[in-house]
């Protein structure tokens, strides 16, 4: 049977969602047995590939440069999924959502010119932090702040044998 | 006694109770959040409602709604799944819900409803509002950012401490939950810092001071234990 090919990407989160991953020890033998790991912030690959099976997302859409490759992503993957609170809801990062985006930049890197206000190579803050759904079509939720590893493996287990991925009650707690 | 069915099962009852008392009984679980045991019920988060076969489908709340002879109740179903669950998304699209870092996670009702209901993700767009938090109380705050207006503290302050500290401000989205007339909780003459309220807030938006996140438990329970010892007060 030709491996799943998997990938993972980091948006506005603190990287807890991929430690979580990390944390699922000796799984992640089974995991790299029936899967291969196409494009992650934790393999040194620059260009998101064609023809991606799963790739989970963590963190929310929090900058111009999130939006270009959500949208990249969605394009050449088959599944989706909403990795952990901050893709699912916003969550930590979301906390700047009611206050304007300006205020939050100056707040940060005082009164002079700031990066990704406006111009610039540094990309943009967007005006809000939002949840992917609200941006691109999301095919599952796998929430958490993290997804402790046994939801994680619960989750990848039945997509790695070809199932629809199914979590339920205090699997699908947040927080 | 009065015979109703609930679920395709017979269940008796006595006049003075609801469909919620006489689902209770028959072991049929019915979810609720604005529903304290000890309060008077208001009707107010629709989480409980059920439909009644013979009169048309139509939807009732189930804490507010008095038994009846011959009612066919039905207490779980697709429609009344969709509709809890979407009544769950519009609580959590309203507010600023970040449960990763609440007082209360771990021990929130509305948290727990939203993974008993298999709310994976809020399909409505996120509100975001600024939103105050008064820590002017010596001993408690209040944090509006995940009040849901179910009035558990309004009630447990006029109906249990007879103290109507607490009140409804504003209308609809911008309704607030406010002490005295608009005071600053610590400022508050009628308050007598008993911490009801606190106990019988369903979420994190009332807590103790002191607790960080995932430390604050509540004790809605007491709520029913005091009225039980003192009649008069459900009068
Ligand atoms: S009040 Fe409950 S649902 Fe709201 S953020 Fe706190 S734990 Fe989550
Ligand atoms: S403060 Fe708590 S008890 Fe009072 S209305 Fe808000 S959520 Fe309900
Ligand atoms: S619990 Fe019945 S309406 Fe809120």
């Amino acid at each position: 049977m030709p491996k799943v090919r998997v990938a993972t990407a980091w948006f506005s989160g603190c990287s807890g969602c991929h430690m979580s991953f990390l944390d699922l020890d000796e799984r992640l033998l089974e995991f790299a047995g029936k899967a291969e790991l196409v494009y992650s912030p934790i393999v040194d690959i620059k260009e998101f590939p064609d023809d991606v099976d799963v790739t989970l997302i963590e963190g929310a859409v929090g900058t111009s440069e999130h939006l270009h490759l959500l949208a990249e992503i969605r394009r050449k993957s088959r599944l989706l999924v909403a990795f952990g609170d901050c893709a699912v809801t916003g969550n930590v990062p979301s906390l700047r959502n009611p206050i304007p985006r300006e205020e939050v930049l100056h707040a940060v890197y005082g009164d002079g010119s700031v990066p990704g206000l406006e111009g610039g190579e540094v990309p943009k803050l967007l005006p809000q932090a939002l949840p992917l759904h609200a941006v691109v079509r999301v095919d599952h939720f796998l929430p958490g702040c993290p997804p402790p590893p046994d939801r994680i493996w619960k989750f990848l287990r039945q997509l790695l044998a070809g199932k629809e991925p199914e979590l339920a009650r205090e699997d699908l707690r947040f927080g | 006694m009065i015979t109703l069915r609930i679920d395709d099962i017979p269940v008796q009852a006595e006049p003075d109770q609801t469909i919620l008392d006489a689902a209770k009984a028959a072991g049929i679980r019915i979810p609720t959040l604005c529903h304290l045991p000890g309060l008077s019920p208001v009707g107010a988060c629709r989480l409980c409602l059920v439909e009644i076969r013979n009169w048309n489908g139509k939807l009732v709340p189930a804490c507010a709604t008095p038994v009846q002879e011959g009612l066919d109740v039905v207490a779980n179903s697709d429609r009344l799944r969709e509709l809890r669950r979407t009544i769950l998304e519009l609580l959590f699209a309203e507010r600023n819900h970040i449960c990763a870092f609440c007082v209360a996670n771990g021990h929130c009702e509305l948290q727990d409803l939203a993974a008993e209901l298999g709310m994976d993700h809020v399909r409505f767009p996120y509100r975001f509002p600024p939103l105050p938090l008064d820590a002017s109380h010596p001993k408690f705050g209040i944090d509006h950012n995940r009040c849901i207006l179910c009035g558990r503290c309004v009630r447990a302050c006029s109906e249990v401490e007879g103290a109507m500290t607490w009140g409804f401000a504003g209308r609809g989205i911008f309704t607030l939950i406010e002490a005295d007339l608009g005071d600053p909780w610590g400022d508050a003459k009628t308050c007598t810092g008993c911490g009801k309220c606190v106990q019988a807030c369903p979420t994190g938006a009332l807590f103790e001071k002191g607790r960080a996140t995932g430390e604050q438990e509540k004790r809605p329970a007491i709520v029913a234990a005091l009225t039980e010892r003192r009649p008069r007060a459900q009068g």
